[in-house]
C-alpha cells in the first residue's frame, strides 16, 4: 500500500515539471502573443491556437507513446520519421495511382508501419544489433524507400474520407485528438492491467535477468518495435491526410527528436525500465507548445530545431543523476561548509 | 586488448575483398570503368566523406557514436561561405574559425556525455538538430564563394598534375591533404599513448580505468577530435562545391557510420582502423559510381544499398566475434550496456 502510494506520488512529481513548463510557455504567450487563447466554434468544431497545439501535439504524442515502450525496453527507435514518410507515401500512391478505396490505402499504410517495426525488431531482438544503429539504418534508408514509392515527387490526392482524418472532427475535437485519446486508453489498459507493462519494464531493467525469469525478451522487444512502427505509420497517415499530399522528403521531419524529447520530459529514463505513458503525453503537448511558441515569435521552421535541441539537453541534464547529485552537494556544501 | 588471432578472419579482410570485388565487377561490366579518371573522381568526390570518417573512427573505436557529423559539416560550409562573402574575411581565417567552433562543439558534446553520464546518441542527436538549426540561423540559403583564394589558389594552383591518362590528371589539394591526414590519424592511433588508450577504453572502459587511464578526459577529447574532423570535412565539402549550404549533407551521418562499420571497425569499440574506414568510404563511393554507370537506377538506391551493407557487416562482425572468441558472452547489448548507454 505504501509502495503504491509512493509510486503514485513519484508519477505526480515527475509530471509536475513538464506541467510547470507548459504553464510558463502559456503565460509567456498570454503576454506576448495576442489572440493565443482565442477559441471559436465553426461547423460544430472548435478552432484556435490551443486546439491547434492539441491537434498537432497528438500526432507527436502518438509516436511518443510507441517510443516510450521502446525506450522502456532499453532501446530507441530513430526511424519513426522515415516510417511516417513511408506510410504517407503508401497512402497517397495507392489512392492516386491504384485508385484503391480509402480503407485499403490506410490499411496498407498501417501494414507498412508494422513491417518497418518488424524489420527493426528482427535486427534488435534476433540479431541483437545496437538499437541506435539498427534503427538509424531505417531512418536514412526509409526516406529512400519513401522516395522510391512516390517516385521522388510530392503526390497530392483528393479523397474526402482520407482528408477527414487530419481535418475532420470526432466528438467535437479534431480526429487526431480523439484518436490519441482512444489509443492512449487502449495502450494504458493493455500495459497496466495485464502483466505486459511489467514484462517491458523488466526487460528494460535487465534483459538477461528477465530472460532467466522466463520472460521472452525477444518477443517483448519485437512487440514494442512493431507497436512503435504502427503508431508512427498512424502519425504518417494523419500528417499526409492533413496536408492532402505525401512529401517523402519532409513528412515526419524531426519526428524522432520530438518523440524522444516527449518521452524524456515525461519522466521515462533513457536507460530503460520504468515508463510513464501519461508523462509522455504531457511531454508531447509541452513540445508542441514550445514549437508553436517559437513559430508565433517568427522563428523559422529551419531554426526551431536548435531551440528544441537545447531543450532536450537541458531536460536530460536536469534528469541526470550526476547533475542532481552535484546540485545537492552544492546545496549541502552551502549549508554545512 | 583484443587482437584477432587469425588475420583472415579479421573484418578488415572482408572490407578489402569487397572493395576488390566491386572494382573487378565494375571493370568487367563497363568498358570505361577501369580508367584513371574514374579512380581520380572516386577520390575527389569522396575526400570530404573520408575526412569525416576518420573522426567518426576515433569516436566509434572509443565505444561512442557521433550523429552530429552531417550538421556540423553543413554548419561549417555555410559559416565559411558567410565569413568569406559577407564578412570579407580571408578564407584561411574563416577556416580557422570554423575549425575552432567544430572542436569546441565536439568538446562540449564530450563534456556532456562524460561529465553527466548522458547517452552519446542522445547528446549527439540533439547536437545534430542544434547545428542544423544554427546553420540556418547563420544564413538561410546556399551561398556561392567567389573569393579568388578559394577559386584560383586552393582549387587550381595548388592542385597536383600527374602525367597519367589521356590529358594528364589533376588531383586537387584536398586529396593530397586527405592522404596526410590519414597518415597522421593512423600513426596517432597506432603509436601514441593517446591512440592506444582509445582502443583500451573502447574494449573495456572499466578495465581501462583500473589500468589508470584517464577515461573521462580521453573520451571527451575523442568527441572534440570528431567535431574537428567534421568541421574539416565541412571545409573540404565547401571547397568541393565552392559554396556553402545550410541544407546540405543531410543523412551523411549514416554514410560516415556505414563507412566506418564496413571498414571493419566494431561498433562496440576497441577494434578497427582509419585505413579500413577509408576503404569503407571507397566502397560506398564505388557503389554510387556503379549505380550511375548503370544509368537507370534512382540515386536513392545508393542509400538503401549502403544501409543493407551496414546490416550485413554488423552481422559479419558478430559472426567473426563468435568464431574468434567463443567463450565470450554474445548477448550483444547486455554486456556492453552498463558502460555505454
Amino acid at each position: 500500500m505504501v509502495e503504491l502510494l509512493s509510486s503514485r506520488l513519484r508519477t505526480l512529481r515527475s509530471l509536475a515539471w513538464p506541467l510547470v513548463a507548459i504553464g510558463l510557455l502559456l503565460a509567456f504567450n498570454a503576454i506576448f502573443t495576442p489572440g493565443f487563447f482565442a477559441l471559436e466554434v465553426r461547423d460544430g468544431r472548435i478552432y484556435g491556437v490551443l486546439i491547434d497545439i492539441l491537434n498537432h501535439g497528438s500526432r507527436t504524442a502518438l509516436v511518443a507513446l510507441g517510443m516510450t515502450i521502446v525506450i522502456a525496453t532499453g532501446g530507441v527507435d530513430l526511424s519513426v520519421g522515415a516510417v511516417a514518410a513511408i506510410a504517407g507515401a503508401v497512402t497517397a500512391s495507392l489512392t492516386v495511382s491504384m485508385h484503391a478505396p480509402w480503407p485499403v490505402a490506410i490499411a496498407a499504410a498501417l501494414a507498412s508501419g508494422l513491417v518497418c517495426g518488424l524489420w527493426n525488431g528482427i535486427f534488435v531482438a534476433v540479431f541483437r544489433l545496437q538499437p541506435i544503429v539498427a534503427t538509424l539504418v531505417l531512418m536514412v534508408a526509409g526516406r529512400g524507400v519513401a522516395q522510391l514509392i512516390t517516385d521522388g515527387s510530392i503526390i497530392t490526392f483528393q479523397s474526402a474520407q482520407i482528408t477527414s482524418i487530419g481535418n475532420g472532427s470526432l466528438l467535437g475535437l479534431p480526429v487526431p485528438v480523439s484518436l490519441l485519446a482512444i489509443i492512449a486508453v487502449c495502450l494504458g489498459l493493455s500495459l497496466r492491467r495485464t502483466s505486459l507493462g511489467l514484462f517491458i519494464e523488466s526487460v528494460g531493467d535487465n534483459d538477461a535477468a528477465a530472460r532467466l525469469a522466463g520472460i521472452s525478451d525477444r518477443a517483448v522487444k519485437m512487440l514494442v518495435y512493431m507497436v512503435c512502427g504502427l503508431l508512427a505509420s498512424m502519425a504518417g497517415v494523419i500528417e499526409c491526410s492533413y496536408i492532402k499530399a505525401a512529401d517523402a522528403n519532409n513528412a515526419g521531419n524531426l519526428l524522432e527528436l520530438d518523440a524522444i524529447l516527449a518521452v524524456v520530459i515525461g519522466g521515462t529514463a533513457l536507460k530503460g525500465g520504468r515508463f510513464a505513458l501519461a508523462g509522455t503525453i504531457v511531454g508531447a503537448l509541452m513540445m508542441q507548445t514550445l514549437t508553436k511558441t517559437l513559430y508565433m515569435q517568427n522563428i523559422s521552421a529551419d531554426i526551431a530545431p536548435a531551440f528544441k535541441a537545447a531543450a532536450v539537453i537541458l531536460v536530460c541534464l536536469l534528469q541526470s543523476p550526476v547533475f542532481q547529485r552535484r546540485l545537492q552537494s552544492l546545496r549541502g556544501g552551502r549549508a554545512a561548509p | 586488448m583484443k587482437s584477432l588471432p587469425r588475420w583472415w578472419l579479421s573484418p578488415l579482410s572482408a572490407t578489402f575483398a569487397l572493395l576488390l570485388a566491386l572494382l573487378a565487377f565494375g571493370a568487367a561490366s563497363y568498358p570505361n570503368f577501369a580508367s584513371v579518371a574514374v579512380v581520380r573522381n572516386l577520390l575527389v568526390d569522396n575526400a570530404f566523406l573520408s575526412v569525416a570518417a576518420i573522426g567518426a573512427t576515433f569516436v566509434i573505436l572509443s565505444g561512442g557514436i557521433d550523429l552530429s557529423v552531417s550538421s556540423v559539416m553543413a554548419f561549417t560550409s555555410i559559416l565559411v561561405a558567410t565569413l568569406i562573402e559577407t564578412w570579407h574575411l580571408h578564407p584561411l581565417l574563416a577556416f580557422i574559425i570554423a575549425l575552432a567552433i567544430g572542436v569546441l562543439f565536439g568538446f562540449a558534446q564530450g563534456k556532456l556525455i562524460t561529465n553527466f553520464d548522458l547517452p552519446p546518441f542522445m547528446v549527439t542527436l540533439a547536437g545534430m538538430f542544434f547545428m542544423r538549426g544554427a546553420a540556418f540561423a547563420v544564413h538561410p540559403q546556399s551561398l556561392g564563394i567567389a573569393h579568388p583564394f578559394v577559386a584560383a589558389t586552393l582549387n587550381e594552383s595548388l592542385s597536383v598534375r600527374l602525367p597519367m591518362g589521356a590529358n594528364g590528371t589533376v588531383v586537387p589539394v584536398t586529396v593530397v591533404l586527405l592522404g596526410a591526414l590519414l597518415a597522421v590519424a593512423w600513426s596517432v592511433l597506432r603509436h601514441l599513448r593517446f591512440g592506444r588508450s582509445i582502443y583500451a577504453i573502447g574494449d573495456d572502459p572499466a578495465a581501462a580505468a583500473l589500468m589508470g587511464l584517464p577515461v573521462q578526459s580521453i573520451r571527451t577529447r575523442v568527441y572534440a577530435i570528431s567535431g574537428g574532423f567534421s568541421a574539416l570535412s565541412g571545409i573540404f565539402f565547401t571547397l568541393y562545391q565552392q559554396s556553402g549550404d545550410p541544407a546540405s549533407c543531410k543523412g551523411l551521418e549514416l554514410d560516415v557510420i556505414a563507412a566506418v562499420i564496413i571498414g571493419g571497425t566494431l561498433l562496440r569499440g576497441g577494434v578497427g582502423s582509419v585505413v579500413g574506414s577509408f576503404a569503407g568510404v571507397l566502397i560506398l563511393g564505388l557503389i554510387q559510381t556503379l549505380i550511375s554507370f548503370q544509368g537507370n537506377l534512382s540515386s536513392w538506391w545508393t542509400r538503401i544499398v549502403a544501409a543493407g551493407l551496414v546490416l550485413l557487416f554488423l552481422m559479419l562482425h558478430r559472426a567473426v566475434g563468435r568464431l574468434t572468441h567463443p567463450a565470450l558472452p554474445q548477448s550483444g547489448g547486455t554486456r556492453v550496456r552498463p558502460a555505454r548507454s
